[in-house]
């Protein structure tokens, strides 16, 4: 698909203006008046792209959780469902942005489907490491103190697993903002959308990949926060 | 036998709480193939244990001691048998239920990381729903009753503790619901042997206190003589070899399997299930100076050794007395050797004789605990314990118990592992 194909795409959210003579703006340079002025355009876009990241990680979460139960469960689902997910991990985001177009329709569900699936992989592998590394004599305990199964998973296996299950969202967060860069190829929108609108104007660049990157330090570093947070007994230890 | 420190305890209790306090065990000609093996794990096994005792499981690895007691909680299934607990077989109740009332020590204690000490200790009180109130007091009772400071350890995290301390919280959890029987794997197997020893002390000392049946298992045949009143020794394929108190053990081993697991040094391992005080010492002549000499020579008669030892005012040992001493008219204080090493009444028959061998010497004068001579114990007395029928032998839990002075700067061990 060529740029000038894009530009006409009616979705379209950031205006960017006719450019010529000498200025910074006609030689695509970085122009702090242009994009204090434009700075605004970019709300939407930047919008969209949380609530899409958003969307997606969260609704794989709750699939790859509910998955990983069942593997945990079933220990004979664990490898269909494990090569299930990877095989989704390994389609090419463009192409799945693309193939989903004719089932769901272009937008929105398009973008945070093909996100989904990517989540899976990540967020599934993770869940059920941290399930699996709950140590043996733990759980022996655990049992052998009168816990029901689904105590055991409440009260101490999904409690321990924490960790790893943080240390996937913290992966799946950072990859779903980097991909849903790409998501305006399914009609989703996003920080993507002004990035290929003028992929040559060095400002535009900056600003739409500048958020992308800030949005992705800043749900990492809450999401580390929250592991901080959430994990008195490994501070202390570490203390 | 001296049973007379458990009997005090255990009147102080009300009949109908002291029967809640331990429970009766039987095991009814219990197996366990699992499938797909040829030969079962555990081969109709029967054994009875009464409340308030500790029936230690002992054997080789792959005996199946684990496998029979994990058949107690209904960890594991029996294919055939039963096993009755106060005469009502463990079948009728659901296996979670079961296990509230029957307290678990493991090995690697299991402690949850994530959990407070008090949340691990609370664990069994939280799911048969105490309230809040009734949980705290017993998790500070039960940190005081396993020599660690309430208001030290309460909120610490397992991985803050060193690892003597986390197996103290291990039986802590196990006793949390004060259940009437406890099933133990190996709970102080992962310490070195001082602390070992130390958790070994305290807990007969603690069971001298609550009087629990207790299924104890271990691989380490020393622990099972000191830890049991019974010991059931187990062969491959969970066959009962050999099903007796520990003297009985040691004397009379049932088989050539049970003679050599016990270890060819049986004989002496009785030594460590007898104090000095409970067997018969020498006699010695006693003599202060300027004393008569011809009153000394006539105890002589009455004396294993041919010579007397000096005494002072509070007949405390000064040296054994040369035949000059006691040939003028007076005795002198010119003696032979030094009277020593000194040996305590309460002393174990074992460290005793250690301490024999290293001075060097064949007998010692015996103290008792104001340091008065009270007898000579010699390699020849103790030769002739080990010739002695077991009944006269006592159980390491009586020992302990008995203990008249608690070893010194117990529970407060430096947590060394802490700051890992």
């Amino acid at each position: 698909m060529s740029p000038d194909a894009l530009a006409t795409l009616p979705f379209a959210q950031v205006e960017i203006e006719q450019r010529s003579g000498e200025s910074c703006i006609a030689n695509d340079g970085l122009c702090p008046g242009w994009i204090v002025d434009n700075l605004g355009d970019y709300a939407t876009p930047l919008v969209e792209h949380i609530y899409l990241t958003l969307f997606s990680v969260v609704v794989g979460f709750v699939i790859a959780f509910g998955l990983a139960i069942l593997a945990h469960r079933r220990a004979w689902t664990m490898r269909p469902i494990s090569a299930t997910t990877q095989i989704l991990y390994t389609i090419p985001s463009i192409a799945a942005f693309f193939l989903l177009q004719p089932i769901v329709g272009r937008g929105f569900m398009a973008g945070a489907i093909a996100l989904i699936a990517y989540t899976l992989f990540i967020l599934f592998a993770n869940i059920t490491t941290g399930l699996q590394n709950v140590p043996a004599d733990v759980k022996d305990a655990a049992r052998g103190m009168g816990l029901t199964d689904g105590q055991l998973l409440r009260q101490v296996e999904l409690p321990m697993a924490i960790p790893e299950i943080l240390a996937g969202l913290r992966i799946a967060m950072t990859t779903t903002i980097g991909l849903a860069a790409l998501a305006f190829f399914a009609g989703a929108g996003g920080l993507g959308e002004p990035i290929e609108q003028d992929i040559f104007f060095k400002s535009n660049v900056v600003i739409a990949g500048g958020l992308c990157l800030l949005l992705a330090a800043i749900s990492d570093l809450i999401l580390l926060g929250v592991q901080r947070f959430a994990l008195p007994w490994r501070r202390a230890q570490a203390t | 036998m001296t049973a007379s420190n458990a009997s005090t305890t255990d009147d102080r209790q009300p009949a109908d709480e002291r029967r809640q306090q331990a429970a009766d065990l039987e095991l009814c000609e219990i197996s366990k193939l699992y499938p797909g093996q040829s030969d079962p794990a555990i081969d109709k096994l029967s054994l009875k244990v009464e409340a308030g005792e500790i029936c230690v499981l002992v054997g080789p690895s792959g005996c199946g001691k684990t496998t029979a007691m994990r058949l107690v909680n209904r960890m594991i299934e029996p294919t055939d048998g039963d096993i009755l607990i106060d005469g009502e077989s463990i079948r009728d109740r659901g296996p979670a239920e079961l296990r509230r009332h029957i307290g678990y020590a493991i090995q690697r204690t299991g402690l949850f990381p994530h959990l407070t000490i008090a949340d691990n200790i609370s664990t069994v009180p939280r799911l048969l729903g105490w309230d809040k109130q009734r949980i705290d007091a017993r998790v500070d009772e039960l940190l005081e009753l396993v020599s660690l400071d309430a208001d030290d350890m309460r909120d610490r995290y397992p991985g803050q503790l060193s690892g003597g301390q986390q197996q103290r919280v291990g039986v802590a959890r196990a006793l949390a619901a004060d259940p009437p029987l406890l099933l133990m794997d190996e709970p102080f197997g992962a310490d070195d042997p001082i602390n070992r020893e130390r958790l070994q002390n305290e807990f007969l000392r603690l069971q001298g206190q609550l009087r629990k049946t207790i299924v104890f298992v271990t691989h380490d045949i020393d622990e099972a003589i000191k830890m049991g009143d019974r010991i059931a020794v187990l062969k491959k394929g969970g066959k009962l070899a050999q099903y007796a108190s520990p003297a009985e053990l040691l004397t009379n081993p049932a088989d050539k399997f049970v003679e050599d697991f016990v270890g060819a040094d049986r004989s002496l391992k009785r030594l460590a299930l007898q104090r000095v005080r409970d067997i018969d010492l020498w006699k010695v002549a006693e003599a202060r100076e300027g004393e008569r000499s011809e009153d000394v020579r006539r105890k002589f008669e009455d004396s294993d050794l041919p010579f007397a030892i000096l005494l002072d005012e509070q007949r405390r040992p000064l040296g054994w007395l040369s035949d000059e001493a006691v040939r003028g008219e007076r005795v002198t204080n010119d003696t032979r050797s030094p009277a020593t090493p000194h040996i305590d009444l309460d002393d174990i028959l074992r460290d005793a004789l250690a301490e024999l061998l290293s001075n060097g010497v064949q007998y010692a004068p015996v103290l008792d605990s104001r340091g008065a001579v009270s007898g000579v114990l010699s390699l020849e007395v103790i030769g002739r314990f080990l010739h002695s029928a077991p009944t006269e032998s006592r159980t390491g839990a009586e020992l302990v118990m008995d203990d008249p002075e608690p070893i010194p700067g117990e529970g407060d061990e430096t947590p060394e592992n802490t700051g890992k």
